[in-house]
């Protein structure tokens, strides 16, 4: 049986759910012997590949270019799960929201203007599910270890039960026992 | 992508991966069909500045470490030594002490993650080994025993951050005035039972990376290597200072041009620049103006600015790796080696602050109201130089913020790295995967921390590019 493909990306946010995802520790190589990691900040892959089973996406969207970008992973995606309060709910990047761009470009640099900008920002950064259909949702900010950690478990028993079928592979998850506000 | 076209020709990578950051990288080819121009360009952008205002001014240093996910331990601390400097209190010794301990565990756990999971692959695999392996998926299969290490070093560092305030990532405990709640017994004895095996497991990375060096001659020759000034913080002796500190400046051949700068004083050193291609701006030495001013910062120039260290096996460490040259060492491919030479470093001091009879003391916080409008807090963060400065109103609500990241300092230098590296690994004749990641290996030595960098704003992904003179684009890697 062929490992299941997984994923994790990074839009807009700190990178600290995907450090909660390495406090793991040596839970990493456990889960990592289990799966093939095809697309993540941690491996040089260029372009998202198709036929992917499990992708983790951290961070809000931002920008044209992660809508786009969103819509590709979703269309190559089974299981796509919002990790974290930013994919969740925008959080800290989605604290620009009541300030137009102009007004933000003209906070932090003296040249550049939102009309000129690298990147098409979106005037809102939305959640992820504004954008894209998402199947499980891990709050935290980060999530916390033994929730992610516990993700993985289900995620890799349901494999197995569906015994390469991965097309009839039933998966939930309730992230609630690991999770809470305050906690 | 690969259109050849009769003139120039323009290479894009994108994004660039084992970074901490979204980021993009061009190189521009002339009619001979060398690199003539190379452009780092950061594509996150985030507000940071302007969603601030407004909040009170307590606030800033847990809203402010959510610029970044790796170090938000030196947001924390930075943001509150600037509330510090805004309350004009003097903050308990015992909290220093323990706050330097939290500040030295994130220096270990960063710069593990940063040597082993995101560059040992380059080491283990070299810079043209097979792209589905070069990662750390590969390094477990291929060398489980260095996987291993990077692991137990990272949680040594993450653990500690943990017993002291009570989460790894995005702790609260450090606060303006101090620390919020004692050192516990139990706690100490966790943390300084965990620093034998942790040192022992850096040594032997020392041993491993400098047999390993003969291997890299071309990369030291071309990732990045050339003179600029250097700037980091050192103490009155000199020696290098992570959490307090001055700020030194040093020239390329190992003169000191200015010493202990105040942190009230940067405005008057460094200045900083903005070019239309990217979200993260280029700060200079002031006094030498934008075309002389490029300095680093990091652990490569903080061990080229130091005297010493102050601690044993880090200080002959030290001595060895300053044997390499009489001046600064220019080769930023040894960034990687005083990364591991300052974990060894953060190992001890941790060690030597946690024996301190003083250190169980319940004395950890001032409090006080602001006696001040203007508030400046400066540390090492692992990348570098970190300043928080912060301006309230009567009220204590937020009317400025501004913050010059680590990663920022090294744009210079990094733009310039990627330009004399793909000069001497990209062929247009002969594109292949392994030269253009040769290119991104230059900015992996430098560890730029991309989401701090665009605080401002956000989107962690590099990207590579080839354009011809014309402007079209022949190569790309891109997500």
């Amino acid at each position: 049986m062929d490992k299941p493909r997984m994923a994790t990306l990074w839009l807009d946010g700190c990178s600290g759910c995907h450090m909660s995802v390495l406090d793991m520790d040596e839970r990493i190589l456990e889960i990592l012997g289990q799966v093939e990691l095809v697309y993540s900040p941690l491996v040089d892959t260029k372009e998202f590949p198709s036929n992917v089973t499990l992708t983790l996406v951290e961070g809000a969207i931002a920008s044209k270019e992660d809508a786009a970008f969103i819509q590709r992973v979703r269309a190559n995606t089974k299981w796509l799960v919002a990790l974290g309060d930013c994919a969740i709910t925008g959080n800290v990047p989605g604290m620009r929201n009541a300030i137009s761009l102009e007004r933000l470009f003209g906070a932090s640099y003296q040249k550049l203007s939102a009309a000129t900008a690298i990147t098409e920002l979106l005037p809102q950064v939305l959640p992820l599910h504004q954008v894209v259909p998402v199947d499980l949702f891990l709050p935290g900010c980060p999530p916390p270890v033994a929730a992610i950690y516990a993700l993985f478990q289900e995620f890799l028993w349901a494999v197995n039960e569906a015994n390469g079928d991965l097309e009839a592979m039933r998966f939930t998850f309730d992230a609630t026992q690991y999770t809470g506000f305050g906690r | 992508m690969n259109e050849s076209n009769t003139t120039t020709t323009k290479i894009t990578i994108e994004p660039v991966t084992r970074i901490e950051g979204h980021a993009r990288i061009t190189l521009q080819m002339n009619e001979d069909g060398e690199v003539n121009q190379a452009f780092f360009h950061v594509t996150q952008f985030r507000g940071f500045e302007a969603f601030c205002v407004g909040r009170p001014f307590y606030e800033l240093p847990g809203i402010l470490s959510r610029t970044c996910g790796i170090c938000p331990v030196s947001h924390l601390i930075a943001g509150a030594k600037a509330c510090d400097d805004l309350l004009a209190v003097e903050i308990p010794p015992v909290a220093n002490r323990l706050r330097k301990v939290m500040h030295l565990a994130q220096i270990l756990q960063s710069h593990a993650l940063s040597y082993f999971f995101l560059s040992a692959p380059d080491l283990v695999f070299g810079m043209n080994g097979n792209v589905k392996q070069r990662n750390i998926c590969g390094l477990a299969e291929q060398t489980p025993e260095l996987a291993k290490r990077g692991i137990l070093l990272r949680k040594t560092g993450q653990g500690i951050i943990e017993l002291l305030g009570g989460r790894r990532i995005h702790p609260t405990w450090v606060v303006p005035g101090g620390v919020s709640a004692p050192l516990s017994t139990s706690a100490r004895d966790s943390i300084l039972a965990m620093l034998p095996q942790a040192r022992e497991e850096v040594l032997k990375t020392l041993n491993w990376h400098k047999g390993l060096m003969p291997k890299f001659n071309q990369e030291i020759q071309a990732l990045a290597n050339f003179s600029s000034l250097y700037a980091g913080l050192v103490n009155r002796k000199g020696y290098a200072r992570h959490y307090d500190g001055r700020i030194r400046f040093m020239d390329s051949n190992g003169n000191v041009i200015q010493d202990h700068v105040e942190a009230s004083q940067y405005p008057q050193f460094i200045e900083e620049t903005e070019q239309p291609w990217t979200y993260m701006k280029f700060p200079f030495y002031r006094p030498f103006g934008e075309e002389r001013g490029m300095y680093r910062v990091g652990p490569l120039a903080r061990l080229n600015i130091a005297d010493g260290l102050g601690t044993p096996l880090a200080d002959r460490e030290l001595q060895e790796f300053k044997t390499m040259s009489s001046e600064p060492i220019r080769a930023s491919f040894h960034y990687h080696w005083a990364r591991l030479i300052e974990m060894l470093y953060a190992i001890e001091k941790i060690e030597l602050l946690l024996n301190d009879e003083d250190i169980l003391s319940n004395h950890v916080r001032s409090i006080a109201a602001p006696n001040r409008l203007e508030g400046i807090g400066m540390v090492e963060a692992p990348r570098g130089l970190l300043i928080h400065h912060y301006r309230i109103d009567e009220n204590g609500l937020v009317t400025g913020v501004n913050l010059i990241v680590a990663t920022g300092h090294n744009n210079s230098a990094m733009n310039r790295g990627i330009l004399q590296a793909a000069r001497v690994f990209v062929r247009k004749e002969r594109m292949e995967e392994g030269m253009l990641n040769a290119v991104e290996a230059v900015i992996r030595c430098f560890d730029p921390c991309l989401s701090c960098a665009t605080h401002a704003f956000g989107r962690p992904r590099l990207q590579i590019q080839l354009l011809s003179a014309k402007g079209e684009v022949l190569h790309e890697l891109a997500s």
